[in-house]
């Protein structure tokens, strides 16, 4: 099976700063994948490489083989879309102004969005649940609301992988539940490649069915989850004595302090 | 969308024919409706032949070698600053850009001032010299801006503002040092400095028509990329944009269209800041609406203001970058104020 998005012996820095040392690994088409890791250990950092918006000091990435920066990139957007983990903007475009954007791969310079690409944004913000937000301003909500808006844009990019920072870090549980059930329903149903940072563990461990773990901006494993959630491991990496709980039914154990 | 984008045009539309018809009606000599009516209509083909000569020909004269012509210029001047201004705004994404705030302005006017105190001729290779002077001009401080103003690959508002000003004021003088070298009168410091759309020169007015008009339609097709980049620079890399190559061009285009509306009005301020933001309130952010509804009300606002510059202390005129300088520093530093 070919890697739907592969990274290829990444390295970058912030000036002096080393933030990735030598990253490399893949992921498969319709894999469910989450980058975990303790604070700094570079998956933001790691996550702005894969969605262009940061260029690598060395290395590569490929989406299906090719290198992403140097394809087409309204072809890139077409096809994969990304979640940042906030954004601001200064002049107060509405929630579906903001939602129709993400058709913006779509439509030609020379024309105006159509009935189709009104109804995906329609239908997207449907899913994310802002259709009752329609008219307001980005800037008068709350961070969760922004946060569903910016999934919803990506919704209506309709992509084939989809890139998240955080995507419920801002959200209280109701709309974390929604939130990665319906990430995980375009990951089964729809067979969207989905590939998310986290840094709860235990979220982490529950959605995702592969799991890269970052130390240090180096890969300290990778695998599926239950591989990667154990006691040693966490030892290892963030420093703390835990217990891990089994409960019935679940794949993977929950992470207690 | 396309209905908003209709409705609004047509709003704009509505208010620069209204400011239009006050400047060409309003002045020292009052001018009878009927009479500018029927002038109209005799200049039109086949038409034109069967209206009644019944006015005086210096009611003509006013008309078509005065008034219009101002009136025109003063459209296409407004409209050009006010569209540079929604640009740069949405580009850089700070409600505090504007050609003239950002020394664009003032690069265009030293190069226009050069041309003309040089006495270089009217054309260079078929080109007009003052437009092509005042966009190199432009585009020279535009750069200086910019290379200025970067600090670690950002734009902070702060030192794009500070650079702006420098650059402002360092063409400043360099203009009034060249004005008083070469012996011309106050009157021609106070135009370049202050602008005015009196001294004009008229037989650039279809340089300034087509030009004016092309580069605002070439603006128009990326409106769709300024809103996205205006979203912020990775928004625009995520949803497909090519935002350097766009931000590139664009700096390019508005440069341009500052240098034409420079090279025939002089320095007039503020326009670019007050009607984008405006517009902006009345119509939403979306620059498909935005530009259209800001180059409207831009036109009809210098117009306006043009009106005001005659008419106040007439005879005397005054310049009419201090009617837009009165109006709109109080609103710059409004802006200042709330963005903090
Ligand atoms: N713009 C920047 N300039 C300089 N250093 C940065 C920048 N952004 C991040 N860093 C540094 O790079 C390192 C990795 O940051 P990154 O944001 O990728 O971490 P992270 O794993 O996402 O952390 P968190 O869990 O807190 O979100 C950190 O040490 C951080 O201080
Ligand atoms: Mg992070």
């Amino acid at each position: 099976m070919t890697a739907a998005l592969e990274a290829k012996n990444i390295i970058f820095g912030y000036g002096e700063k080393k933030v990735l040392k030598n990253v490399s690994f893949s992921v498969a088409e319709k894999d469910f994948t989450g980058i975990i890791g303790p604070n700094g250990s570079g998956k933001s950092t790691l996550l702005k490489i894969l969605s262009r918006s940061l260029q690598p000091g060395s290395g590569s990435v490929l989406f299906n083989g090719k290198d992403i920066f140097k394809l087409d990139t309204k072809l890139v957007a077409s096809k994969i879309a990304i979640v940042p983990q906030e954004e601001l903007s200064i002049f107060p475009f509405t929630v579906f102004e903001t939602v129709l954007m993400g058709r913006a791969p779509y439509i030609s310079r020379f024309s105006w969005e159509s009935r189709e690409d009104i109804s995906i944004a329609e239908s997207a913000m449907k899913l994310a649940d802002v259709k009752h937000l329609r008219d307001r301003n980005l800037d008068e909500l709350s961070g969760g609301e922004r946060q569903r808006v910016l999934i919803a844009r990506a919704l209506a990019q309709m992509p084939k992988i989809l890139l998240l920072d955080e995507p419920t870090s801002h959200l209280d549980i109701n709309h974390q539940f929604d939130i990665l059930e319906l990430i995980r329903k375009l990951n089964e149903n729809a067979g969207i490649t989905v590939l998310m940072v986290s840094h709860d563990i235990n979220i982490a461990a529950k959605y995702c069915k592969e799991l890269v773990m970052l130390k240090d901006g180096k890969i300290f494993k990778h695998g599926p989850s239950c591989e990667v959630i154990t006691k040693e491991i966490i030892k290892q990496v963030y420093g703390v004595d835990v217990r891990l709980v089994k409960f019935p039914g679940a794949k993977t154990p929950a992470v207690l302090i | 969308m396309k209905a908003r984008v209709i409705k609004y045009i047509s709003l704009g539309l509505v208010f620069m024919l209204g400011c239009a018809a006050a400047g060409i009606f309003i002045g020292s000599v009052g001018l009878p409706a009927k009479d500018v009516f029927n002038i109209f209509l005799s200049k039109v083909p086949l038409l034109g032949g069967h209206i009644p000569h019944t006015w005086q020909s210096g009611v003509e004269d006013i008309l078509l070698k005065l008034r219009l012509p101002r009136v025109i210029l003063g459209l296409f001047v407004g409209a050009s600053l006010a569209v540079a201004g929604a640009v740069f705004q949405g580009l850089l994404r700070n409600p505090l850009a504007e050609p003239y705030l950002l020394g664009i302005s003032s690069g265009a006017a030293l190069g226009t001032a050069l041309v003309v105190l040089l006495n270089i001729p009217f054309y260079l290779l078929f080109i007009p010299s003052i437009p092509l002077a005042a966009f190199c001009g432009g585009l020279v401080s535009m750069f200086l801006v910019y290379a200025l103003a970067r600090t670690k690959g950002k734009l902070p508002v702060q030192t794009l503002l500070l650079s702006g000003v420098v650059i402002n004021f360092s063409f400043s003088a360099i203009i009034m040092l060249f004005i008083t070298v070469s012996n011309k009168g106050l009157a021609e410091i106070t135009f370049w400095m202050l602008g005015s759309l009196n001294n004009a020169n008229f037989a650039l007015l279809p340089y300034i028509i087509g030009g004016c008009t092309l580069i605002m339609g070439i603006i128009y097709l990326f409106a769709n990329d300024l809103n996205v980049i205006s979203m912020g620079e990775e928004t625009a890399v995520y949803l497909g944009v090519a935002a350097e190559k766009v931000k590139k061009l664009m700096f390019v285009l508005t440069s341009l269209l500052t240098g034409l509306a420079v090279s025939v009005s002089g320095l007039i301020g503020f326009v670019g800041l007050i009607v984008p933001h405006i517009a902006r309130l009345i119509a939403g952010p979306d620059h498909r609406v935005l530009l259209p509804f800001a180059a409207l009300l831009g036109a009809g606002f210098l117009v306006l203001a043009d009106v005001l510059c005659r008419t106040l202390f007439s005879p005397v005129e005054i310049p009419i970058g201090v009617v837009t300088a009165i109006l709109g520093g109080p609103f710059f530093l409004y802006l200042l104020k709330r963005k903090k």
